[in-house]
């Protein structure tokens, strides 16, 4: 039989119950997802750990090694004879780890004076966005260097002392990333040297330094690495690091190209013995190899039921 | 009127059935692994977070994954992973949305393993595209165990490869879902 009114209504019936049930098809996720924003740290605010002699905001990952090689030529005001700065070079061979997320060590070896150095860098406080966010990050770095050569014996008793070739670094870096293409870092930082040439100098050389990171792209970057001496330096004894480099980025490598004025590459021997002049040509050309490996293999969280 | 009842009464009962059934499930803990291992290297991360919601009347299924949540076992890997390849910052999910093509062959409410042909979008580095894929339905105990292995390339998803690592990444990458999913209730 046909009932005009039972049918339409039966009809209207079966249809809404059919578009019900494509909408709820869209809304599936929506069912059982939160949309709580959560907590998450800014990382590659810098491609490495050191800007280009200076250290950088960033920390290698828990049970990761990093072996670095940071070589620097002479200054490009050597001219033809030295091949722009060729013909002499200066090494350092790095072995840094990072113990923790927020810590890590690291030793090296300069040719520069056969120096020794070791440091460690702890993070207390990591930039972060979401809730309970953080708007930079805070690092702190101490290392030490050593000078191994003794002094010759005729020398006045003093200069025996093992403590009298120790200087100290210490820094407290601030940076931010701004984006992912700008970070930027700024480091109140002191250099004490337990024995210094001569009465006039100060034991204790403060400065501030300056790191930028500018992407180009996914793999390359612009550094700029800047320190700029405050006190303990007699004024025309010095000239304040600069360096600029090129960051580039492949596989397990980074390779960073650069030019610094300064001849040192440790802490201590970039703040207190750089004496070029980048307008006079005191440009010395250099490049650093970054390579990472990992140790301790990340634990897997395997989240039962 | 009493026949009208009647119809009234058959119809509500069809209508309301679906609301009483275990129709969807869930899980919040679903596990996707993908493995784009070369010549040269192992790649190969786990996410052991993926979000999937199943309509087992209508056969709809849909995963959410966030990218940031695969683990590798080489921390620069996984850094390189999000920063150059998938782009994380800027496309934080992979999405999928598709229908189970043979649904109604599944007995949801029968224990046992079904064959089940997935057909849908898959979204990812911000590309979609059509994906298909045969997986496995274990019925056990009011729970759903869902299994699946299908292969893309990345470069359908504008995710490059350069030159120099092409014998360390495969373009051609397997990826493996295990998804144990629970009744959604309500």
């Amino acid at each position: 039989m046909t009932h005009p009114r039972l049918a339409s209504l039966l009809a209207t019936l079966f249809l809404s119950s059919g578009i019900k049930s494509f909408g709820q098809q869209q809304d599936l996720l929506k069912l059982v997802e939160d949309d709580k924003p959560k907590k998450e740290y800014v990382k590659n605010a810098f491609k490495s750990t050191r800007v280009i002699n200076a250290h950088s905001l960033e920390f290698l990952g828990k049970g990761v090694l990093d072996f670095r090689i940071t070589h620097r030529f002479g200054p490009i005001s050597d001219g033809g004879p030295n091949l722009y700065g060729f013909d002499e070079a200066k090494t350092r061979l790095g072995l840094d780890y990072g113990i923790l997320k927020s810590l890590m060590v690291g030793i090296g070896r300069s040719t520069l004076g056969k120096e020794l150095d070791g440091f460690v860098k702890f993070r207390p406080v990591w930039q972060s966005t979401g809730p309970g966010s953080f708007p930079f990050s805070i690092v702190i770095v101490s290392s030490i260097t050593l000078d191994p050569t003794p002094a010759p014996p005729l020398d006045s008793l003093k200069f025996q002392f093992y403590s009298s070739r120790l200087a100290f670094y210490n820094g407290l870096i601030l940076g931010r990333k701004f984006s992912e293409s700008f970070s930027l870092q700024v480091t109140p930082e002191m250099v004490h040297r337990n024995l210094v040439d001569s009465v006039w100098q100060s034991n204790n050389v403060f400065s501030v330094g300056v790191g930028a990171r500018l992407k180009f792209s996914k793999r390359i970057a612009l550094v700029v690495d800047y320190h700029h001496i405050v006190y303990g330096l007699k004024p025309g004894t010095y000239t304040d690091p600069l360096a600029v480099g090129v960051d580039i980025e492949t596989g397990g490598h980074v390779f960073q190209l650069h030019f610094s004025n300064s001849q040192g590459m440790n802490e201590r021997a970039l703040i207190t013995q750089t004496t070029d002049k980048w307008l006079s040509g005191g440009i010395r050309f250099g490049f650093t190899i970054s390579r990472v490996f990992t140790i301790v293999k990340p634990k897997t969280n395997h989240r039962q039921d | 009127m009493k026949k009208f009842n009647v119809w009234l009464g058959i119809f509500l009962l069809i209508s309301f059935n679906g609301l009483k059934a275990q129709d969807k499930y869930f899980t919040k803990k679903g596990k996707v692994y993908f493995s784009a291992t070369a010549k040269m290297e192992k790649v190969e991360a786990t996410n052991r977070a993926a979000i999937s919601v199943m309509d087992t009347k209508t056969g709809n299924i849909q995963f959410a994954v966030m990218l940031k949540g695969f683990e590798f076992e080489k921390a620069l890997m996984q850094e390189h992973f999000n920063e150059n390849y998938v782009e994380s910052d800027k496309f934080p999910k992979a999405e999928f949305s598709g229908m189970v093509l043979n649904n109604a062959d599944i007995q949801y409410a029968k224990d046992g393993l079904y064959v089940a042909k997935v057909k849908g979008k898959l979204t990812l580095h911000g590309q979609t595209k059509e994906v298909e894929a045969e997986g496995k339905i274990t019925v056990k105990n009011g729970n759903l165990l869902l299994n699946a292995d299908f292969d893309i390339l990345l470069s359908d998803f504008k995710i490059d490869i350069p030159n120099l690592v092409k014998e360390n990444i495969s373009n051609d990458t397997k990826i493996s879902v295990d998804c144990l999913m629970e009744p959604l209730k309500g």
